[in-house]
């Protein structure tokens, strides 16, 4: 699933056509929400490596396009579940980066109070209700949310991820079973970043296109490449919609790629560079700044504008995270049992 | 004597069982192409190829299954879970197929499987990836606990474990594979179901095992500044467990602590002291207490977390109290 390796002429026709019928406010607007993301994770990257971060810590670089797709796809009371690389939705969702980067840091004003970290984002006021990382445990608990959904008529759709590499596993295979007999309104996305941790696609799949299981649970499907925020959203909305409308569940495939290792501790050595520069030419968000550049004529200082902007509101984050007090001793006795 | 670290001990042992015997072969989730995630199967897919060293998808009851099924057809599987947290995926399969199978059937068929990996909590991972699964197996009539702390454990222990006709858990510690010692050149194994004694001493009875070994050796060398001389057990084996050795040294030191990497409630430190007081009631001259994780699920926060975990500070204070000492 390599890209054909496009010389710059084709590469330049080709992008001006894939953007020309989006005003330029949207494609701006894209590219910033995408770049916060980006600026966010490699802030994360580095404060790792001075060790202000610790744990494990799942990057979304590469991925950005899906998370500000699925908030333009989404209506208000919609519920996004996510597994582990969760930055880029809370972030997407309108999670307050500051309360993201002091997650990280394990600081009391973290987005869950410094008690979860990277891997367990929740924040429920911005629809983002996980933030699991036990690999498909959260599948079934997505059709729940959906379930009760249709139970109340609260009219909401749940959209819950997973990665390339969950889709083997029991949980994920009985929570779209019952999506599929009681028509909830859910959509499953399996981001396919073509690797889980070290492992290929072709050493976890019997059969390439992830989306030939849908008919085995009577659900719709899509299977495409992420190369703009605009078609995603489109796509992933018309998924949306027949969750909404219809109680209808969709399996949308989405090929995408995560440029950095699998965490900060894997250095990625399973991978050559001319695989990791054939997907650059896709990246999402590079599209859309070369997009800006030949449609829209924005030259280095108008981008380099923009980026001091998104990086001095990244960098604020960061260091709030940084000065923000840790949680109070008492803190790990809070939310065990309520009641108490 | 070479000095290992323990994934070293770890890789070496399973090394030479493949070598020895051709039925053993290993199965988890990069365990070949990637390593092993903490590198503990260095080299092996190079060695035995992929028909011995299988890397799996992430499918913890699928792999776990094919392990028991292909242990009852003869074969002598190595399970590796990335950590005990995802073998809770795989408990059915533990605790009804792996543990059952040789008395339901009377007998007919058997399950030499191990299923190894790092157990309990590292550092900052949060609660669902923080937890010690140690209570949860050695609950299980029909299942053997391994738990180990020194290389030369690691190899000795493992390689009895391979050999054993029956279903071993065999618990590591992510902060602990870079732990070195000294490791024979020669072949040798560790029979399952022996503690030892890692520090003698006449006061108090450290028993402890896994993570909580180092804790205890260190709240020992503080105790032994304050002139009080602590006796280190570590158990190794968890079921069977050789409660003798730690009778023994309790009738010597009337005052035991136990040590550990888990919660408090309902676990093997339970077990150790149920056995303690049943059995050396009369020798007691305190309570025995427990020094261990405190009950609450694992916070990310690094400052929360330094609080849950036991220390040998903490250590020290349980044994000087169990001396109605300051
Ligand atoms: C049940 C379970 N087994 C193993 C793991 C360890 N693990 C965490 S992420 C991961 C790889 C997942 O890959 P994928 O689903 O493709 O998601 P990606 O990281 O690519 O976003 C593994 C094996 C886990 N968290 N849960
Ligand atoms: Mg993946």
């Amino acid at each position: 699933m390599t890209a054909a390796g496009p010389t710059e002429v084709s590469y330049e026709d080709q992008l001006k056509a894939a953007f020309k019928d989006q005003s330029k406010d949207d494609i701006l607007r894209d590219y910033l929400a995408m770049l916060r993301i980006r600026r966010f994770e490699e802030a994360a990257a580095r404060a790792y490596t001075r060790g202000k971060i610790s744990g494990f810590l799942h990057l979304y670089i590469g991925q950005e396009a899906i998370a500000v797709a699925t908030q333009q796809a989404i209506q208000p009371q919609d519920r996004v579940v996510s597994a582990y690389r969760t930055h880029g939705f809370a972030l997407a969702l309108g999670s307050d980066p500051k309360a993201c980067a002091a997650e990280l840091f394990g600081k009391a004003a973290g987005l869950v109070g410094g008690i979860g970290g990277s891997m367990h984002f929740f924040d429920k006021a911005h629809q983002l209700w996980g933030g699991y990382a036990i690999i498909g445990n959260h599948i079934p608990v997505a059709a729940g949310h959906a379930f009760a959904s249709k139970y109340t008529g609260d009219g909401a759709v749940t959209l819950v991820f997973m990665g390339d590499g969950a889709v083997g596993i029991g949980p994920v295979h009985e929570g779209m079973t019952l999506a599929g007999i009681w028509k909830l309104p859910i959509v499953f996305v399996v981001e396919n970043n073509q690797y889980s941790m070290g492992t290929p696609l072709s050493r976890t799949l019997p059969v390439e296109d992830i989306t030939s299981r849908a008919a085995g649970y009577g659900f719709k499907s899509d299977r495409f490449h992420v190369t703009s925020v605009a078609e995603t959203r489109d796509r992933i909305g018309a998924a949306v919609k027949r969750a909404r409308e219809d109680n209808q569940p969709t399996l949308l495939e989405l090929i995408t790629y995560r440029f950095r290792g699998h965490s900060m501790s894997d250095p990625a050595k399973y991978r050559q560079k001319e695989e990791v520069e054939t997907w650059r030419m896709q990246d999402p968000l590079e599209r859309t700044l070369r997009a800006l550049q030949l449609l829209h004529g924005f030259d280095e200082a108008a981008l380099e504008q923009l980026d001091g902007e998104v990086i001095a509101e990244v960098d604020a984050a960061y260091e709030f995270a940084d000065k923000a007090p840790p949680p109070l001793p008492e803190a790990r006795f809070a939310n065990i049992l309520v009641g108490e | 004597m070479a000095i290992l670290q323990i994934r070293q001990a770890i890789r070496d042992a399973m090394k030479e069982e493949m070598l020895r015997d051709e039925r053993v072969f290993l199965m988890g989730e990069e365990v070949g192409h990637y390593n092993g995630a903490y590198k503990a199967s260095e080299g092996l897919l190079e060695q035995f190829g992929p028909k011995r060293v299988i890397d799996t998808p992430i499918v913890e009851t699928g792999f776990s299954g094919v392990g028991i099924g292909a242990a009852m057809c003869g074969l002598r599987p190595i399970i590796e879970f990335m950590t005990f947290n995802f073998s809770a995926v795989a408990f059915d399969q533990i605790m009804n197929n792996a543990a059952k199978i040789r008395h339901m059937t009377n007998g007919q068929f058997g399950v030499p499987i191990v299923f190894r990996g790092p157990n309990a909590a590292a550092h900052m991972l949060g609660s669902t990836h923080s937890q010690a699964f140690e209570p949860y197996y050695a609950h299980i009539p029909g299942l053997k606990v391994i738990a180990v702390a020194t290389p030369y454990d690691a190899k000795g222990l493992l390689k009895s474990a391979i050999r054993d006709d029956n279903p071993v858990i065999f618990l590591e510690s992510e902060l602990m594979y870079s732990v070195k010692g000294e490791v024979p050149d020669e072949e040798y194994t560790i029979p399952i179901g022996k503690a030892d004694i890692k520090r003698e001493g006449k006061h108090v009875t450290v028993v402890t095992w896994g993570q909580g070994v180092p804790v205890s050796l260190k709240t020992a060398e503080l105790a032994a500044k304050e002139g009080i001389e602590v006796e280190v057990i570590d158990l190794r084996t968890l079921r069977p467990m050789d409660i003798e050795t730690v009778i023994t040294s309790v009738k010597k030191t009337n005052r035991a602590v136990v040590l550990f990497h888990d919660w408090p409630y309902g676990g093997v430190g339970c077990e150790v002291i149920a056995q303690i007081q049943e059995l050396a009631f009369d020798h007691l001259d305190a309570p025995v207490l427990r020094e261990c994780y405190e009950d609450v699920p694992f916070p990310y926060a690094d400052n929360l977390e330094q609080l849950v975990l036991p220390t040998p500070e903490k250590g020290l204070a349980a044994v000087k109290k169990v001396l109605y000492r300051g």
